[in-house]
């Protein structure tokens, strides 16, 4: 079984709206994936598709073969997809570390006796957790930020974080919604490498949306092009910057001649 | 010099509003009522510090605006403001002369202008009164001049003296059967408020403390971890220590009122699981005080006759009923947020409370009549049994019960569970996203609220003995709720500070008589707008200014290398 995640012509309409019409994509396990397209193109609408936040009016959802459409949130995340946001959605009024502790919650057992009580295996449980979770900070590069609370945080801080909490519930596929928004250059470069480090080293399938066409041509092996809920094009960075339909809807219809060789080397 | 005019007129507006406080005061009448409150006996009248307090505290905001720092200009910045004051309290006095002010007023009389003028002859009384004013306005900008450990000495001193002189007919009470310390306090005070004497001892105590301590250089703390647990450890050995003999020291009035703090302490702490770790408004809470205590009536109260358990017997039930009403009014309320939580809290409250009321349940529950002859709760075995009547040995069960309930509220707090709560206030979505099931959360967050609303209850009615529908009012969620957020929402040491700053305080206003809950209202708005976050907020924000002092142990030496 190679594609970890498989939707089959999935839609979702908001009243008239068709956000995502017939919406097909493949993920191959271990790979980097993208979903660009411009503003309201449906890109975080298929996530939240994906995640359980919405369900869709048809099609369905493979991940690793089973069928997950229409499961509530918290069962996807048990299965092991993970996701960040679009607007970065910490817990603002709690630590760093809390929130990592956060994300890990499906994987810890103690609940109301065991809190009360703090018996040895809540005692363990929890200092297991607290030093992965000191770990996982480390690994997003926040060594030395536990005790600070989340929203005070600088912002490419906080993205980091929400991947820390993110990667806490053991994801097998992560969904990155613009990862690098708001970012300048060399921050953009550097969670470029970040988000390739995490595939590498931690053999996780990452599926990213993103806005900016330099970011995903360098590391996707894959993009898939939204438009008004459509799938518009698919393939490789190089077949998409000269797809003449990809660059007629991020310009317009016209600038598609002109233009194209320009995007081609930016 | 444009400066100077803006900063004079600005002086000027500051001493109008400090004479309109001062008016509004005395026609409310507090000014009038309090002439003969000495907080210094014969001297200082409370009332004159109602006239001058505000006209000073006016002054003071005009040189804090003032844009040069320079002394004499301070000086008469100061001045015109409290001339203004002074100009505004005269007026009232001249119209007073002129029109019968009393149609509309009742307050202001000649009792009034008298106490304005100094009981002198009108019109030289008067001018006497401006000249005082203007004299406050001056001092306060010469009081802003002092070094600061001269001026922190100065006003820690006057607040006491007042404070203190305010609080003489308690203290004399208290500590009236306390031997050698009831004769130093005899000589201290004199009728209610200090003696001149005590006036002055107070003053160089207090100041000379606030003295002390300012100039002490400020050492860094850096005790070794193990020295660090055994003060803590000591020093809530002695916190124990005076809680156990508290009742004692302050006698059957205060232990009443120590009751009723503790009561509200155990609820407090049960709402802050709700609303404060889970963010989950409820506006019903009493009605698990309520079912706590009527559980406890009807299977003890040899007057219903059904059950006629001890105390002990029924404790669990009441337990447990007020446990699955938590889990039964939180089923149908899970998937709603902010408003309409509270909305359908609140009819959960009120159909509880009505439902005790009712004719239909009256058979079972008493009606308006309520319940009597509740069993008060017994203690030991055999012949050494003893039954917990009086309210000083109540005192004791609550305070188990409290230290009980908190050492389980700091538990949850700092378990997953407690975080699980806190992720759900933050954001639920992403919550549900991390994995949290809400239904489950959200129903433990409020069973555990309504199980210590639920103990609250069993020692109301043991303390009352008879319990009826009138003390489930609904003001007693809002008390709780407010006590919550006066304390610091979230915050445990926040609770205990906020009963007994909101249950407490009321209790010993008694002073200011039919103004106590005026003062008690401003205190309140005075303290939500000094310190929003509440008296005693929760530690997180405060580990917050502290947290590069003190990463965790095993990241020490790596942040080091790494901000080198």
């Amino acid at each position: 079984m190679d594609n970890i995640l498989v939707s089959k012509k999935v839609t979702k309409r908001f009243g008239g709206l068709e956000a995502l019409s017939k919406v097909d994509l493949e993920l191959k396990k271990g790979a980097i994936q993208s979903i660009i397209g411009p503003n309201g193109a449906g890109k975080t609408t298929f996530f939240n598709c994906v995640t359980g936040f919405y369900t869709p009016e048809e099609g369905e959802i493979l991940f690793n073969g089973h069928n997950i459409t229409g499961m509530s949130p918290d069962r996807v995340t048990q299965r092991g997809i993970s996701r960040t946001y679009q607007n970065i959605r910490l817990f603002k009024n709690m630590t760093a570390i809390e929130n990592i502790l956060v994300g890990m919650h499906p994987h810890l057992k103690s609940w109301l006796v065991g809190a009360i009580l703090r018996d040895p295996r809540t005692v363990r449980e929890e200092a297991e957790a607290l030093q992965e979770a000191y770990r996982l900070l480390e690994y997003v590069g926040l060594k030395g930020r536990g005790d600070m609370l989340a929203k005070n945080l600088p912002y490419g801080e906080q993205r980091r974080l929400e991947i820390a909490r993110a990667l806490a519930s053991r994801p097998q596929l992560l969904l990155l919604d613009e990862p690098t928004a708001g970012m300048n250059p060399s921050e953009t470069q550097a969670m470029v490498h970040f988000i390739q480090r995490l595939r590498d080293e931690l053999g996780i399938t990452i599926l990213i949306i993103e806005h900016q066409m330099r970011v995903v041509m360098s590391i996707s092996e894959k993009i898939t092009v939204l438009d008004f809920g459509r799938k518009i094009a698919e393939g490789t960075a190089k077949e998409i910057q000269t797809n003449p339909t990809v660059i007629e809807a991020y310009l317009g219809r016209g600038a598609a001649s002109g233009l194209g060789e320009a995007t081609a080397k930016g | 010099m444009q400066n100077k005019y803006t900063d004079w007129k600005q002086a000027l507006r500051s001493g109008l509003l400090g004479g309109i406080i001062v008016v509004v005061l005395s026609l409310i009448g507090i000014v009038a009522a309090f002439e003969n409150t000495y907080v210094v006996n014969q001297l200082v009248s409370f009332g004159e510090i109602l006239i001058l307090g505000p006209v000073a505290a006016l002054s003071l905001s005009a040189i804090r605006k003032a844009t040069s720092r320079q002394a004499g200009f301070l000086i008469l910045t100061a001045a015109i403001s409290g001339l203004a004051s002074g100009l505004v309290i005269l007026a009232l006095a001249g119209v007073g002369q002129v029109i019968n002010l009393r149609a509309m007023f009742l307050n202001a009389s000649e009792e009034l202008y008298a106490i304005y003028a100094y009981k002198q002859a009108l019109v030289p009384g008067l001018l006497l009164r401006l000249l005082a004013c203007i004299v406050i306005g001056a001092l306060t900008a010469g009081f802003t001049l002092l070094p600061d450990r001269i001026k922190s000495a100065l006003g820690q001193g006057l607040l006491y003296v007042v404070f203190i002189g305010l609080m003489g007919r308690l203290l004399t009470m208290m500590l009236s059967n306390w031997g050698f310390v009831a004769v130093l306090f005899k000589w201290i005070f004199t009728a209610n408020s200090l003696s001149l004497v005590g006036a002055i001892v107070v003053f160089l105590l207090t100041g000379g403390l606030a003295y002390w301590r300012h100039g002490r250089p400020k050492v860094k703390r850096s005790l070794e971890p193990r020295k660090q647990k055994v003060i803590r450890w000591s020093m809530l050995g002695g916190v124990g220590l005076i809680l156990i003999f508290l009742p004692n020291i302050l006698g059957l009035w205060f232990s009443e009122i120590l009751d009723n703090v503790g009561l509200f302490i155990l609820m407090g702490l049960g709402l802050n699981i709700v609303v404060g770790f889970a963010g989950l408004l409820d506006l019903g809470y009493v009605a698990f005080y309520a079912i706590g205590a009527y559980t406890i009536g009807v299977l003890t109260s040899p007057e219903l006759g059904f059950f006629n358990w001890t105390f002990w017997q029924a404790f669990p039930v009441a337990l447990l009923m007020a446990f699955f009403a938590g889990v039964l009014l939180g089923l149908p309320i899970l998937k709603m947020r902010g408003d309409y939580l509270a909305i359908v809290t609140l009819g959960f409250g009120e159909i509880i409370r009505i439902l005790v009321l009712s004719d239909w349940l009256k058979p079972w529950l008493g009606g308006t009549q309520g319940i009597q002859r509740i069993q008060r709760p017994v203690i030991g075995f055999g012949g050494y049994a003893r039954t917990l009547e009086s309210q000083q040995e109540l005192y004791y069960l609550i305070l188990v019960g409290i230290v009980i309930v908190a050492f389980i509220a700091i538990r949850l707090r700092d378990s997953r569970l407690g975080r699980t709560w806190m992720a759900l206030r933050e954001d639920e979505d992403v919550a549900v996203a991390m994995g949290i099931n809400h239904v489950t959360t959200k129903l433990t967050a409020f069973a555990m609220g309504a199980l210590f609303s639920g103990i609250g209850g069993t020692l109301f009615a043991a303390k009352i003995g008879s319990i009826y529908p009138s003390s489930f009012q609904f003001l007693v969620s809002i008390n709780i709720l407010s006590l919550i957020i006066v304390g610091g929402m979230g915050s445990i040491p926040g609770v205990f500070v906020g009963a007994l700053a909101l249950i407490g305080l009321p209790e010993l206003l008694r002073e200011f008589a039919e103004y106590r809950y005026l003062f008690y209202g401003a205190a309140l708005v005075a303290m939500m707008l000094i310190k929003p976050e509440g008296l005693w907020p929760e530690a997180r924000h405060r580990i917050e200014l502290h947290e590069e002092e003190t990463p965790p142990p095993e990241e020490e030496a790596a942040t080091a290398t790494e901000n080198a």
